[in-house]
């Protein structure tokens, strides 16, 4: 860089300290300036008037703060909570909420506006320059501190005395371990129960919500039902959790024996009621939106699209597998009952689940 | 300022903590630190604000939360939810909406200011990349940010699973399927997180002491020293007049700095409140209590795990079985948690990998304007087009409703674009880049177009040109190349071999992609014609009778 | 007002509202729903509105469905739809329709409820079919209960027409629309004959006490009463996100560009 004027801004990656880009420092010895570069008096610079008038604008807004702050307290006591008024654009709303939230809003928005407005027309505003220094210490300074460090390691022997450096890495490196160890309880070992539901021979299928027994005659051809098995209420209190209901739901559909392609078992529909598992072959969302023409069903989390007059196969979409069939009869009263348990896990899949 | 009458004496508060914590010597150094001005500097702040309005809001919360899922039947004042059973979580949360007062404005803001937080750290996070602020000696400050990220997600997705209401709920099992379906651990981790089964019993709770211990101090750790690195660095700052790699220019910590950081901070309150009580956010009562059985059309997670959304819905349906006994699962695994990997990763490694292509290792205190490093900018516009049609993938039944298209078709122009579309943008984004290059070195070396046609005594018409302002010029100058590494030999001429032969071989063409289409640099004496003569074009224009420019920018210029 | 208040409470009134509704209503019938026969439906003053109805079908519908309804390559055919399928798509405006499509589009309806009553009873004489619900079946809701209006809502609706029944996607671009609009004979009927997409859900696996439960929740869903502020379409996080970006943190810029403009 012989030529201060010759600013050829290619750096040069062999000379590790080159001095930061040259353009830049060419740039600030261009004409310009002595000092505050670009700097214009403002109106309250030069105009008292302006001043006192921008005092006051900012006087104002923090005054308004505190008003709407007293706003709030005052309505905090004195609207109902149960208060609701209509407002356009909202509709009807909690009268409490849109006031304490504007009002708290408000006073909290004045108080940035006042003090930004203050900072802008009557703080000074010439620029400042400060210099920097490159992050990286002067040398000495570096070895003075490396040098302390080494006097300090020698001093503690921890580089000779191999029998205590190596026993307190290991003590260290074990220490952690009851923390690791009592995280085991965190959950049970899995035993199987991805691959369970409450389904079972001769297992009543209810309506889920109103837990109603079900016949075939009254379910006409394109019909839903989002159905359980009949004893789900007392597993849920058994259990004491939900754990079963995202297993069990399933969904019964009618469409005309003829359209049904195929099924995962030889009749495993009844009279073309089919029972397919609710809960999603890809990442487990329970799905019901059931297009009765097409015998699609989408789940609205990814949409996966199975076609429920055919096995149940995916059709669209990120899910792999297919819904799991469950196989359906009548019992001697001539309520729908499930003939088996399901043949294969439902849900998402997992590792040891296999084909 | 300078007629201001100081008063010498010591207060003698000052004088008593002052003898006891002696900070009189670090006063002196920060109180008129210098902090450049610019609106872009301010993203990172409202991230920062947004974090201190979810201390102070879910601090309100957790005095009427109860993170447990016990059943209970619901009898507060919303009548559309009772005499339903539900958790005490979801209860808990109605009671906070509809019996608190000021419950459901603390609700809001809290849900709001979360949005927010993640929404600056991510505009934050455009800004430091386009503008090269990660490079030396800041990496570390960008590792950092990323982390912060990373930890802003989670702190989201724990909070928003909180009220056990029916479209968390849903969320959470997508979770739990995600969870299940590793390799190897997949059903061990399930049954660690829930406790067993999903959804058993235990989430909500363990959820809980993450959102609101766990995360929050990482973050908080994280963030000051964030804030630190930034204190002792010293902000980065645009090119211009006066302004170096070896100082900052902008305005003193005390009075300005304090008044506009403050200000803006109630800014950032205000709004945030205000959005609070005028628009809803997460209407849980609207959405009932998690069943797993239960669930609605439009399940959406919040805009920051929109992506992910968007991952899981346009992956095809990919799996395999392993000697029939083990399912492995890319349908789910490469969007849900590959893809995300590889982002983050790719973020963090990037200030090392740019570094190593350009072999540049020197401190970087002066930001680029992003047309200057046209590949960098082309390699951000390209993976931000990537993450925006995940982001729109993830809303595609929302988008198919609203403008009456299929959710298949939009699936499959998705699959199509997510591959089509980001190498499209990178090379529109680098030719718009060296087209705006050009623009500039035609100023530096011809002058500024002003619109005004001279007719020349000829005949001829000219364009008339102005010198560059003086506040422009620094601008302009700021723009450097970087060489392209020579290809090296496999083995030199002694018949020794190249030592690190293929990561030289790659360094080289990654270099010369790096350079690709750069224009060369103009030297002083070319710019310095170039002004001369648009100064003497305008002096003739002058002589025409033309409108003058502006006097202080004319006289200005070639002394 | 305060003598109909009081006669409204009458036991006579409530035979009166009946005896009306039995004369608007085209069919016959009371009680829980039934499939009804052709037969059944051609009593007393019937037979004019099933004239009528005759005609008006010729003019209107046959040009697709045929001239006894027995469908063309335009439409399907109405043999055993029921006059409360009629009903639903008329009177939302479905039938006749403007345009093919992946779905028909619900629109200001082209008969007035006198017309699309004749039609219905015409068409029901086509093959029994879902009648139209009486009055009572439908103001039923008023009686029910919202909580378990919204249980029953979220299991068996809100997966298709969303939490707040404000409509949602299916499959290659139809949908399943908003509730917003639907009266509750319409919300019975569609239920009932499930239009388009949309399944049955018939009378005995959800009693009508369940569907009076129902209707009662989206009533309550249409009050639109948002005591949070604007509902931004009751779409769940989308519309809150796109809210975000480009309120919030286009306010948050603005403040930011302010605050970092130089004053003159």
């Amino acid at each position: 860089m012989t030529n201060k004027f010759d600013i050829n801004n290619t750096f040069d990656p062999d000379n590790e300290n080159q001095a930061p880009k040259v353009s830049k420092e060419v740039a600030t010895k261009l004409p310009t300036p002595a000092k505050g570069v670009d700097h214009y008096l403002r109106r309250t610079d030069t105009d008292p008037k302006a001043a006192k008038r921008a005092e006051r604008q900012v006087a104002a807004f923090f005054g308004a703060s505190s008003l709407f702050t007293l706003i709030f307290v005052v309505s905090f006591f004195a609207i109902p909570r149960e208060t609701k008024i209509a407002v356009s654009l909202i509709g009807v709303t909690s009268a409490q909420n849109i006031v304490l939230g504007t009002s708290f809003g408000l006073a909290i928005l004045f108080i940035g506006i006042g003090a930004i407005h203050w900072a802008k027309k009557l703080m000074p505003d010439v620029e400042m320059v400060q210099e920097r220094k490159e992050m990286k210490p002067a040398d000495e300074v570096q070895q003075e501190a490396l040098d302390a460090f080494r006097v300090g390691a020698t001093e503690s022997g921890v580089g000779q005395r191999k029998l205590i450096r190596r026993s307190l890495l290991g003590a260290l490196a074990l220490f952690p371990l009851p923390f690791v160890v009592m995280l085991r309880d965190l959950g049970p070992a899995p035993k199987g129960e991805l691959r369970k539901t409450a389904w079972q021979e001769d297992l009543h299928i209810v309506t889920d919500i109103t837990y109603e027994k079900i016949r075939p005659e009254d379910i006409p051809v394109g019909n839903l039902i989002s159905a359980m098995p009949e004893n789900i209420l007392e597993i849920q209190e058994e259990e004491g959790n939900l754990n079963e209901r995202g297993k069990s739901a399933i969904l019964l559909v009618r469409m005309r024996p003829e359209d049904i392609k195929s099924q995962q078992g030889p009749d495993w529909d009844y009279q073309g009621i089919v029972a397919y598992s609710k809960i999603c072959t890809h990442v487990g969302c329970p799905i019901a939106l059931y297009e009765q023409r097409t015998h699609h069903l989408l789940c609205p989390c990814h949409q996966s699209t199975f076609d429920l007059a055919d096995s149940g196969q995916p059709i669209f979409g990120p899910a792999a597998r297919r819904l799991p069939q469950l196989a359906i009869t009548v019992d001697e009263e001539g309520y729908l009952v499930a003939r088996q348990g399901f043949q294969e896990p439902i849900g998402p899949s997992f590792w040891e689940r296999g084909a | 300022m300078s007629n201001t009458t100081v008063n010498k004496k010591t207060p003698a508060a000052y004088n008593y903590v002052d003898s006891r914590v002696g900070f009189s010597a670090a006063l002196k150094r920060n109180m008129r630190k210098v902090f450049p001005d610019h609106w872009s500097f301010m993203l990172g702040e409202i991230a920062l604000y947004s974090f201190l309005i979810l201390l102070l809001t879910g601090t309100f919360l957790t005095l009427w939360y109860k993170p447990s899922m016990t059943e209970v039947i619901y009898n507060g004042s919303y009548i559309p939810l009772k005499g339903i059973p539900m958790s005490e979580a979801y209860a808990s949360t109605l009671e906070i909406s509809f019996d608190v007062r000021g419950g459901m404005l603390l609700r809001q803001i809290h849900h709001w200011a979360a949005l927010f937080f993640i929404a600056a750290m991510v505009v934050h996070l455009l800004r430091v990349f386009f503008t090269g602020a990660y490079r030396k000696p800041r990496e570390f400050n960008w590792l950092l940010g990323i982390a912060l990220l990373t930890l802003g997600l989670l702190a989201g997705f724990s909070g928003y699973s909180l009220p056990d209401d029916l479209l968390s709920g849903v969320g959470l099992k997508i979770a739990s399927g995600i969870i299940q379906a590793l390799p190897v651990v997949g059903t061990w981790a399930l049954y660690f997180l829930f406790g067993g089964e999903f959804p058993g019993t235990e989430v909500i709770s363990r959820l809980y002491s993450i959102h609101i211990l766990l995360l929050p101090g990482a973050i908080l750790a994280l963030v000051t020293a964030h804030l630190l690195l930034v204190w002792t660095q010293k902000h980065t700052q645009y090119p211009g007049p006066g302004r170096t790699e070896k100082n900052v220019v902008g305005y003193p910590l005390l009075p300005v700095y304090t008044a506009k950081a403050g200000g803006f901070f109630f800014i950032v309150f205000g709004v945030t409140t205000l959005l609070g009580a005028l628009v809803t956010i997460n209407p849980i009562w609207l959405y009932g209590p998690y069943t797993p059985d239960q669930v609605t059309a439009g399940s959406q997670p919040d805009w920051y795990i929109g992506f992910l959304e968007g991952s899981l819905r346009v992956m095809p349906a990919i799996e395999f079985n392993i000697f029939n006994t083990w399912t492995f699962s890319p349908n789910v695994l490469i969007p849900a948690l590959i893809l995300p990997g590889l982002m983050f990763a790719l973020m963090g490694a990037y200030p090392f990998l740019e570094s190593w292509i350009t072999g540049d290792k020197r401190e970087h205190n002066l930001l680029d304007r992003p047309r200057n490093a046209p590949t960098r900018t082309a390699l951000g516009t390209m993976s931000l087009s990537f993450y925006i049609l995940l982001w729109i993938g993830g809303g595609n039944d929302i988008i198919a409703t609203t403008f009456n298209l299929s959710i298949n078709a939009i699936t499959w122009f998705m699959r199509v674009a997510l591959i089509a579309v980001p190498p499209l943008v990178f090379i529109a984004t680098r030719r718009i880049c060296l087209g705006l290059q050009r623009n500039d070195l035609d100023k530096l070396l011809h002058g500024k177009e002003t619109g005004r046609i001279l007719r020349l005594p000829e005949g001829g018409f000219v364009e008339v040109h102005e010198p560059v302002s003086e506040a422009e010029l620094p601008k302009l100058l700021a723009r450097e190349t970087y060489p392209v590494w020579e290809l090296p030999q496999k083995v030199d001429a002694n018949g020794i071999k190249t030592p690190k032969y293929r990561r030289q071989l790659m360094k080289a063409k990654l270099s010369a992609w790096w350079t690709k289409g750069d224009l060369p640099i103009p030297t002083m004496k070319e710019i310095q014609s170039g002004q001369h003569h648009a100064h003497e074009a305008l002096e003739q224009a002058h002589e025409f009778g033309v409108e003058p420019g502006k006097e202080e920018i004319v006289t200005s210029t070639n002394h | 007002m305060a003598n109909l208040a009081k006669f409204r409470r009458n036991r006579f009134a409530s035979v009166l509202v009946l005896f009306f509704a039995l004369a608007v209503v085209s069919i016959g019938f009371s009680g829980v729903n039934k499939l009804v026969t052709p037969a059944a439906a051609k009593i007393g003053s019937e037979e004019s509105l099933v004239d009528k109805g005759s005609a008006l079908f010729a003019e209107g519908c046959s040009s697709c469905h045929g001239l006894n309804g027995q469908g063309t390559s335009d439409g399907p055919t109405l043999a055993g739809v029921g006059a409360a399928s009629v009903h639903f798509q008329v009177s939302t405006g479905r039938m006749p329709m403007a345009a093919p499509g992946a779905q028909v589009m619900r629109k200001a309806p082209s008969y007035n409820e006198e017309e699309t009553l004749a039609l219905a009873a015409y068409v029901a004489t086509f093959g029994p079919g879902p009648a139209i619900p009486s009055e009572e079946q439908v103001n039923e809701w008023q009686n029910a209960s919202v909580s378990e209006g919204g249980e029953l809502f979220r299991t068996n609706c809100a997966q298709c027409h969303n939490f707040a029944g404000s409509g949602g996607a299916l499959t290659n671009g139809k949908y399943a629309p908003s509730l917003g609009q639907a009266t509750p004979l319409q919300i019975y009927e569609a239920m009932i004959t499930g239009p388009q997409s949309m399944p049955i859900f018939s009378d005995e696996t959800l009693t009508p006490e369940s569907k009076a439960a129902i209707i009662r929740y989206i009533q309550e869903l249409n009050k639109s009463e948002n005591p949070g502020g604007m509902d931004l379409g009751r779409l769940g996080p989308v519309t809150e996100g796109l809210v975000l970006w480009v309120v919030g943190l286009g306010v948050l810029i603005i403040f930011a560009v302010w605050i970092g403009a130089r004053v003159r």
